[in-house]
């Protein structure tokens, strides 16, 4: 069995570029809040970073 | 297709970000202050900004549940259009629960929401393998429910498993400055949030992502 095969429910590779791009940016904003190691981002985020669980301090 | 999913994102993570500003308000953020009270006397603080106590750091509180909610809802919604087919409300609850699983309740077994003034590992390895975590997660969760061959979903099976196996970065000594009671109240006053952010967020993208689709029948 192919990959096209395992996955011919996946959306068409025409559109690929762009859902790369959206996931790509939610990455980006998500790594920004959680892991950005600016102290200011740091503290204005502080609350966040905890209550969301990702690895803080 | 990409603002289609980038409007669907700014719907759903406002509106779900909204929601855990408001939760977080009367849940983590107080215990984080309350623990807060036995940290002073060893924390290091530098002399970089910021927020004051009170509105302002309200303010960028909520501000940053915003900013995560859309980020999170990006991630989502990307899935929904990779994945192809209208999704609904029922199913956005579905994969809700996939977000939940994949960014919250798997990487808590290994590193579970921390207090300020927990003892940890140090920083960088957490954050490396709370990143690969959720990637194994997410690819395996993707494999368990998406791929034909059984050989595939025995894969993704093992990739869930496999962060655990190797086991998350454990700090020498264990406890920290806030009280046991402190600390368990806020491990489920943090899962709870994120539950109930990852089901409003996982319902209102799946609707809203069907809205902005292109009419047919």
């Amino acid at each position: 069995m192919t990959q096209s095969q395992a996955f011919r429910t996946l959306a068409s590779t025409r559109v690929l570029p762009q859902i790369l791009a959206a996931a790509l940016l939610g990455l980006f904003i998500v790594y920004g809040v959680g892991f950005a190691p600016v102290s200011a981002v740091h503290n204005a985020a502080h609350d966040v970073r905890h209550g969301v669980a990702f690895p803080c301090h | 297709m990409f603002t289609r999913i980038a409007l669907a994102a700014l719907v759903a993570g406002l509106l779900a970000g909204g929601v855990v500003a408001l939760a977080q308000t009367v849940g983590t953020t107080d215990l984080i202050l309350a623990a807060e009270a036995f940290e002073t006397a060893t924390d290091s603080h530098d002399d970089t900004w910021a927020p004051a106590d009170g509105f302002e750091r309200f303010a960028a509180t909520a501000g940053a549940d915003l900013v995560t909610g859309i980020g999170f809802a990006f991630l989502l919604v990307s899935a929904f259009a990779l994945r192809g087919r209208p999704v609904g409300w029922r199913n956005g609850i579905l994969w809700g629960l996939a977000g939940f699983a994949v960014f919250s309740a798997l990487p808590a077994l290994g590193l579970p929401p921390e207090l300020p003034g927990a003892a940890a590992a140090p920083l960088a390895p957490r954050q490396l393998w709370w990143l690969l975590t959720v990637a194994a997660s997410g690819v395996g969760l993707g494999a368990l429910a998406f791929a034909k061959p059984s050989l595939w979903k025995v894969a993704g099976v093992v990739l869930i498993a496999l962060p655990h196996l190797i086991g998350a970065p454990v700090p020498d000594t264990h406890g920290g400055l806030a009280p046991a009671t402190l600390v368990e109240t806020f491990v489920l006053a943090s899962l709870a949030t994120a539950a109930v952010f990852w089901l409003v967020l996982g319902a209102v993208a799946g609707v809203a992502y069907d809205r902005l689709g292109p009419r047919s029948a």
